[in-house]
């Protein structure tokens, strides 16, 4: 397998608000040195909680925002500082579908001009009724009806949106999509009919697939490996099940334990953090997890940890390996 | 089949017994809108006694958040929007009341002294240009009548009780300078301040991170525990539920269709639809070990403007009997004790899974 | 696409029934049920039709002079509406006038919606210091009373219907800019703008085929109170004789010929006066009509 797409230590910064009235604004580090590559037909999922800058890792990657560092490559092409017209051939290679099934599709167009929009752009030649057929050709691949193709977005649930959503980026046959917690609108029973999809079109079209979600449950489900997000930076990095069984960094730990489990039968132990998420306008010194690790030793607040690869595929950022660290699922 | 006999703590006794602080009956909730007369809520019944939490779950739609605004009567006014029904509620000076019945003046004070409610999205329904102090000591000062000063002080012990760090200090900060785990606990400190019989939280950790639910959940257990409230908790997350429910309501459509303590409901489910919500959650023991399909439930709810006759889960359902389930609306079932379920066929289809 | 003869996936979900179309005369069923707006709305039908057919229905034309019938009163004889000092008739004049002071209060709102939707949706759009740029002008613009720069330009170079055109145009496109401004920048952050983007779409095409068509609604409310603005400053204008000039009639200069006969013939200025308080009030009213009827929050869900 080769890697489809490369990022190192790519970096985000916004403008944060002024600390007063006269001074400078503050800089936000919503990404702060990721790196991770994706393999041909692979699922890596992106976790982390709100605000960790999963989105901001997305949108950078799909050139959506300007880099303030780092390298991204796709397919080999180095695509970190290409102008907008030097991108539009990669941008039909690249898709994303949204987590907000409502504010993602132009309410004032039909299914037609949605879905078909990408073909208007790139493939401006052909003719309407090859765009039409293309367009219901896409609705079927994601089970929706031909005769959709006149409706608007507000005559459909937020399943069928999603789906809408789906099409629409699989339209030019993508080899990548990020999709950016495509599930997280949805109620559980529609949830689980749009991860399934998503695994068939990946099985049917070799998609691969940057997934995005704060979820750990569906991610345990459709994903190969796993990359964990902390306060703009990644944590651990591993295959999947692994992640769940061993988990390395203790960040991992607490979000495992605090899943909830669907079972009244199971009483466990749970590890409640202390405190919040630290603003990442000012993120502590050394390791971003220490104010709320129990773990932390006065060495934590020295350097932030590189990743370190403790066993094939599996790395993790933390200084300690003296830990035994417990998982809610028992060891395969 | 049951017999006769068994405890039916679903049928309508004639008052509130002894432990009982909240009896709904036959709640009705229907909205006019410009399309149409809309039944939100049919027919919904229940009991809830001291220190106990009923878990209200259902497709988004299904009329969870009317249900419980109705019981405060928190839903548009008459023309716009019609209650029938019966909301028993015991308040803190012991008395019942019909909330249904009873006048806007007298409601007003039922709301936050008997009864409180925390709802879903921190931010929006905490005013953003009063100090956090302000807005928990108004609260207190309206029900309790205590001083400025005095609601103050006992605005901070709330702060603290809710585990907010520096609480004194954090009476001065706005609504956004807090993170949307605190102002959660800010809500409920105001929903707490006091001392309500009844506690409804209508999705209060929906709009949260994973490991901060976690400390809202350990949060309500524990002043749960100390105030012996009773507790209405809706939610779409069927792990939640799990955890902190002692009985579950499951709503479909509008209408209640199986009501049972929580280890039964999740050990036996017996209506399709809550077995099909089940089924359908990614388990997270099974994490990264093959990508078998989860088990969707196809279709979308129905249209509330226009149900379809009998079952409204028969559109969805792979057990839908036709003839049967569309002709008339199933009856609430009492299947076995304090378990009841709407489906025509709930003993066939137990004898394959119970 | 790679095989076109893909079946459908076999998804476990049906394609499920969507939720019915919710009834879309909703906007034109609230339009009609603001009485006032409906009001308006008749009333400028009758005005245009009336100005454009009415001239050629009448025995006079608008600058015949009838000597023995100066100052007639109306409802007195065979002139309608009366005559003016000159003994023309002017029911012929008030349509005439119609005509012009119609035409320019549309033209002037088209070629104002022109600018004022171009200026707003760059300076929406591309934000940064092109959009600030531009925003301080429509600031600076606005801090002139408009009223004052029509009058000094239209003293300046000679006025004619084309060119006070253009002057109210010119004087009036800044609220609109506003408007446009603040929906794009609003819409632009929204999801689907960003598809749009993601996909390679111009910024031509997001403009005009994503954010423009959403922003309609505030846009077509502007351009009903734009027109009654037009023919306000042109009726200021003229009247104060900057305007339109006689013998061309235009309600404005209608007005300022009536007004030394103020007491002796009242009803040379009540004419033109009650024509354009008639037509500014019901574009106001049509305006209010349509910003109800398209807000949908009035609808109910
Ligand atoms: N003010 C209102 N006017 C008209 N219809 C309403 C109003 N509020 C709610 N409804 C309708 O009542 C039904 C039940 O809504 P409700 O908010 O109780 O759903 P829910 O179960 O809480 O869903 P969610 O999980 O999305 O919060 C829905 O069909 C909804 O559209
Ligand atoms: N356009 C923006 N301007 C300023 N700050 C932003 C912007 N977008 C994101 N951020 C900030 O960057 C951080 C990461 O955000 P995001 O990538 O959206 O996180 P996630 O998707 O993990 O919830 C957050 O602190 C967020 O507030
Ligand atoms: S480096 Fe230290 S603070 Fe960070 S996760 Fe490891 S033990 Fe905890
Ligand atoms: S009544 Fe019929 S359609 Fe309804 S849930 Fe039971 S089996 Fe399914
Ligand atoms: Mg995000
Ligand atoms: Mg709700």
């Amino acid at each position: 397998m080769t890697a489809l797409l490369e990022v190192r230590d790519l970096r985000k910064w916004f403008a944060g608000p002024r600390p007063g009235p006269f001074r400078p604004r503050a800089k936000l580090h919503a990404v702060d040195g990721v790196s991770f590559d994706i393999q041909r037909g692979e699922v890596l999922s992106l976790v982390g909680e709100s605000g960790s800058g999963k989105t901001t890792v997305g949108r950078t990657v799909l050139r959506l925002a300007r880099p303030d560092g780092g390298t991204i490559r796709f397919g080999g092409t180095e695509i970190t500082s290409l102008s907008r017209d030097a991108l539009r051939p990669f941008r039909r290679r690249m898709q994303l579908v949204f987590q907000d099934p409502y504010a993602s599709l132009n309410p004032k167009m039909t299914v037609e001009e949605i879905v078909g929009a990408p073909l208007a752009i790139h493939e401006p030649a052909i003719g309407t009724a090859e765009r039409r057929r293309r367009v219901e050709e896409a609705l079927s691949l994601v089970g929706l009806l031909p005769s959709h193709i006149g409706r608007y977005p507000h005559e459909f649930s937020g399943g069928q949106r999603q789906r809408l959503g789906i099409a629409r980026a699989l339209i030019l046959r993508p080899e990548l999509l990020i999709a950016d917690e495509p599930v997280s609108a949805l109620d559980v029973s529609v949830q689980a009919q749009v991860v399934n999809l998503m695994l068939e079109l990946k099985e049917r079209l070799g998609l691969t697939i940057l997934f995005i979600s704060h979820d750990l449950a569906v991610v345990g489900h459709i994903s190969d490996r796993i990359a964990v997000m902390y306060l703009g930076r990644l944590v651990e990095v591993a295959p999947t099940r692994a992640l769940f069984t061993a988990p390395r960094h203790p960040y991992t730990e607490a979000l495992l334990s605090a899943v909830p489990i669907p079972d009244p039968m199971v009483r466990r132990e749970r590890i409640v953090l202390t405190g919040d998420v630290p603003s990442p306008l000012n993120p502590p010194s050394g390791c971003p997890f220490r104010t709320r690790c129990r773990y932390a030793l006065p060495a934590c607040a020295e350097a932030p940890p590189a990743l370190r690869e403790m066993a094939p595929g599996h790395w993790k950022a933390c200084i300690r390996d003296d830990i035994a660290l417990a998982s809610p699922v028992g060891v395969a | 089949m049951m017999p006769e006999a068994v405890t039916d703590r679903g049928a309508l006794p004639a008052a509130l017994a002894e432990d009982e602080i909240l009896a709904v009956r036959d709640l009705s909730i229907a909205f006019q809108t410009p399309a149409g007369r809309l039944a939100a809520v049919q027919d919904v019944s229940f009991t809830l006694r001291r220190g106990e939490t009923l878990a209200l779950v259902g497709e988004s739609g299904s009329g969870k958040s009317v249900t419980s605004l109705g019981i405060l009567r928190l839903t548009p006014r008459a023309p716009f929007c019609r209650i029938t029904g019966q909301v028993l509620l015991r308040g803190r000076d012991g008395r019942v009341r019909d909330l249904v019945a009873l006048p806007e003046e007298a409601m007003r004070e039922v709301r936050g002294r008997d009864a409180a409610m925390v709802f879903q999205e921190p931010m929006t329904s905490l005013n953003p240009v009063h100090r956090v102090g302000e807005q928990v000591a108004e609260a207190i000062r309206f029900h309790e009548g205590l001083g400025r000063r005095a609601a103050l002080t006992k605005a901070a012990e709330l702060l603290e009780l809710v585990g907010i760090p520096d609480p004194r200090r954090r009476l001065a900060s706005y609504p956004h300078e807090l993170s949307g785990g605190m102002r959660q606990r800010v809500m409920i400190a105001m929903a707490l301040s006091c001392e309500p019989q009844l506690l409804i939280a209508d999705e209060p950790t929906t709009a949260l991170d994973v490991t901060i639910q976690a400390q809202i959940l350990d949060l309500l257990r524990r002043l749960q525990e100390r105030t012996r409230m009773a507790v209405i908790f809706i939610t779409h997350n069927l792990g939640v539920v799990a955890e902190i429910a002692d009985r579950v309501m499951v709503m479909y459509a509008g209408r209640v269709v199986e009501q049972a303590p929580v280890r039964p409901l999740f050990g036996a489910p017996l209506m399709p639809y809550t077995r099909g919500l089940l089924r359908s959650v990614p388990r997270l023991d099974l994490a990264g070990l093959g990508r078998e399909k989860l088990a969707a439930i196809p279709g979308t709810v129905p249209d509330p403007l226009d149900p379809p006759p009998g079952c409204s889960f028969a559109p969805r359902c792979d057990h839908v009997e036709p003839g049967r389930c569309d002709a008339a609306l199933p009856g609430l079932d009492l299947a076995r004790p304090e378990h009841r379920v709407r489906c025509v066929r709930w003993a066939e289809l137990a004898g394959g899974v119970a | 696409m790679s095989g076109a003869s893909e079946a459908p996936i076999g998804l476990a979900a049906a394609p499920a029934a969507a939720p019915r179309p919710r009834r879309r005369d909703g906007a034109l069923r609230r339009f009609l049920r603001h009485r006032l707006a409906a009001f308006g709305a008749g009333v400028i039908t009758l005005m245009v039709l009336a100005c454009a057919i009415g001239p050629y229905l009448l025995p006079f034309t608008d600058t015949e002079i009838d000597i023995m019938q100066r100052f007639a009163p109306p409802f007195s004889g065979p002139h309608l509406l009366g005559t003016d000092p000159l003994g023309r008739d002017i029911l012929a004049r008030l349509l005439m006038a119609g005509r012009i002071s119609l035409s320019v209060g549309f033209s002037a709102m088209a070629i104002s919606m022109v600018i004022g939707i171009t200026v707003g949706l760059v300076a929406g759009y591309y934000r940064g210091w092109v959009g600030m740029v531009l925003m301080r002008f429509v600031d600076a613009m606005l801090c002139f009373p408009s009223i004052f720069l029509l009058l000094a330009i239209s003293a300046l170079i000679g006025p004619a219907v084309g060119s006070i055109i253009m002057l109210i145009a010119v004087t009036s496109w800044m609220e609109v800019a506003r408007i446009v401004e603040a929906q794009i920048r609003a819409l632009k952050a929204r999801d689907f703008a960003v598809a749009a983007e993601a996909l390679g779409a111009s910024d031509a095409r997001v403009m005009l085929r994503e954010l423009l068509p959403n922003a309609i609604a505030p846009i077509v409310v502007a351009a009903t109170l734009n027109v009654a603005h037009a023919i306000l400053a042109e009726s200021y204008v003229s009247f104060l004789g900057y305007g339109i000039q006689p013998p061309t009639p235009s309600w404005g200069n209608m007005l300022d010929n009536a007004q030394s006969y103020l007491t002796s013939a009242p009803w040379l200025a009540i004419i033109p006066g009650a024509a354009i308080t008639l037509a500014v009030t019901s574009f106001n009213f049509i305006g209010d009509g349509l910003r109800d009827a398209l807000d949908p929050r009035m609808g109910g869900r």
